[in-house]
């Protein structure tokens, strides 16, 4: 058997928490109705015991894999979810939705508020992980799953794999959080800040009303460059770019001369198409506010069964391997069934998203493991 | 029943720890000895390694395994919170011996120590006949690409073990394939204890 794809898929929707049950946020605010777009892939079993939930990083959305009807391009994860891959849809039930406070289907500050129909722009109350988390909560519901076999995702999706370990334990088996951390440090945050403010300086951005006019698409391009330079490392630029120009001499001017200039601009200029500058500000102080450090992630006098595999990337300084380490130390204190590993990469934190073979021997090994029961390799027994 | 696959030292070990007990493999390489132990015995086990790529065997064998150095020490886990600490041909890798081995006290009921015996009689021919460090079964590398740090003999650890004193439950001598009652220090390969404080 060969990996493919699972090809052409469509983003469904759910809609819940219509007023006056508004979800109660953690800020305590309240939200409603709240609308997550959503996609699966796969066939749940009879006993609803394969489904897996794919989180999503910060620019991410509900496309997980597949096609969409028409697309040249497949969803974000589509090298890690299908037939044969590391979640394989031959077994699994793979399910993948965006993230309230997004733009891409899901409610966010772009969506209309129901009680002005005008977008929310700054009217949309102050999101977190945990909200995110208790919105798909309710989807996974809604599906009638009773129990995940997986949680799963890179960057914030690991935040929120871990937050679904802090807040439902007894409704997921395994989680596996890749190159993410308990908590954002100061470094993390100073990052995210940067691009809020870029996004804020730019005057189109007009304190968040800007929607049906001209949009702050200067603010958030830079705001997007700052992010990608964060997401490679030293030596994947080295590799990509080196100082090659893209001209083949100097302008002596302010012109692109060096490709990576050239491809942040690109990275930017593509970005604001797809990306909405509010929820770029949500989604940022999100995981901002996101911290599970202390007794959070497993509360002290809690029993909990649930299954680790923790990944971080050697190169990757956004989200250092120590951030995965202090994940494992909590794992450890509580004896927790845990594999923890540092695969080697130069991609920096973009390797979440590229070391694809190495994150699907471990993963297809680690799932097999929980639903079927065994490992894959010969039995060495006496 | 497979059991001409299994090596001796596994073997031996396999047959130290309890049924359903909760065992730390300190070194644990590609994972052979905790998969023998999780299927045979419905032990507990979890492994600590250094390498990624037996990282990666270790969880194609679904046992789970903590990346890192045995070196930086078990301070997360309280102490007697696993029957069995295992330091099966790993503890010669350590560069802080006597601190691993203290913690793997601490944290264990019960360790297992498995070392390669430097005193074999091929050893002593090797450094007293051929004036060359030791190339054994037991001992392979050469000197520039021994992962040993330290060498010992069987005389040596149980002298350790006398001078700090710590309690010796058991202990067994290997030879190519079945154990040694005769001479160990000289006859053996290698040796497994197992220690308490």
């Amino acid at each position: 058997m060969k990996k493919r794809s699972i090809g052409i898929v469509e983003t469904k929707y759910f809609t819940f928490a219509a007023p006056p049950d508004e979800m109660l946020l953690e800020s305590g605010q309240k939200l409603g109705p709240i609308t997550l777009a959503y996609e699966t892939y796969g066939e749940l079993d009879q006993n609803r015991g394969n489904a897996i939930l794919a989180l999503h990083a910060f620019s991410g959305d509900a496309h997980a894999a597949g096609y969409h009807n028409g697309d040249e391009k497949p969803g974000w994860w589509d090298d890690m979810i299908g037939l044969e891959k590391a979640l394989d849809t031959d077994k699994y039930f793979v399910i993948c939705s965006n993230v309230i406070g997004g733009c891409k289907g899901s409610t966010g500050p772009s969506s209309i508020n129901p009680e002005t129909s005008e977008p929310y722009a700054l009217d949309f109350p102050v999101i977190t992980i945990a909200d995110m988390v208790n919105a798909q909560k309710r989807l996974i519901d809604h599906l009638g799953i009773d129990k995940l076999l997986c949680v799963i995702g890179g960057s914030m999706g690991g935040m929120q794999a871990l937050q679904w370990v802090a807040a439902y334990p007894d409704r997921i088996r395994s989680a596996i959080p890749v190159a993410t951390a308990l908590k954002h440090s100061p470094q993390q945050i100073a990052f995210n800040e940067v691009g809020r403010q870029a996004v804020m300086a730019d005057p189109a951005w007009n304190h968040g009303q800007y929607y049906g006019k001209s949009r702050p698409e200067r603010g958030l391009a830079i705001a997007r460059m700052i992010g990608h330079i964060t997401y490679m490392s030293d030596k994947s630029m080295e590799t990509k770019f080196s100082r090659k120009l893209k001209e083949g001499d100097y302008s002596y001017g302010f012109q692109t001369d060096f490709e990576v200039e050239g491809y942040l601009r690109y990275q930017g200029d593509s970005f604001v198409k797809r990306f909405d500058a509010n929820s770029y500000l949500y989604i940022t102080k999100a995981i901002d506010y996101f911290d599970l450090s202390g007794q959070k992630l497993i509360p002290t006098g809690t029993n909990i069964n649930v299954h680790f595999l923790v990944i971080a990337f050697q190169s990757d300084w956004l989200y250092p391997s120590y951030q995965s380490q202090e994940i494992v130390r909590k794992l450890k204190m509580r004896h927790m069934d845990a594999t923890y590993i540092e695969i080697k990469s130069t991609y920096g934190h973009d390797a979440f998203l590229l070391e694809i073979e190495e994150e699907t021997m471990l993963i297809r090994h680690f799932l097999n493991r929980l639903y079927y029961g065994t490992g894959e390799t010969d039995l060495y027994e006496i | 029943m497979k059991s001409e696959n299994v090596q001796l030292d596994h073997k031996i070990i396999y047959d130290i720890v309890e049924p359903g007990s909760r065992v730390l493999d300190l070194g644990c390489g590609d994972g052979s000895l905790m998969q023998l132990l999780a299927s045979g015995k419905n032990a507990r086990v979890q492994g600590i390694e250094v390498s990624d790529e037996q990282i990666y065997k270790c969880v194609a064998r679904g046992v789970s395994v903590f990346h890192g150095n045995i070196d930086t020490g078990l301070a997360e886990y309280p102490d007697k919170s696993f029957d069995y600490i295992i330091l099966n041909q790993s503890l010669q890798e350590a560069i802080k011996v006597e601190f691993v081995l203290n913690e793997a006290l601490r944290v264990g009921q019960k360790v297992i120590v498995g070392f390669s015996n430097f005193a074999y009689y091929k050893a002593r021919i090797d450094v007293f006949f051929h004036g060359r460090v030791p190339v054994t079964e037991s001992l392979p590398n050469q000197w520039y690409s021994t992962p040993n740090l330290h060498f010992l003999s069987i005389h040596d650890f149980e002298n350790y073990c006398a001078h700090k004193n710590l309690r010796i439950l058991a202990r067994y001598y290997l030879g190519e394939h079945q154990e040694i009652r005769f001479m160990p220090n000289l006859l053996a390969l290698n040796a497994i204890f197992v220690l308490s404080r």
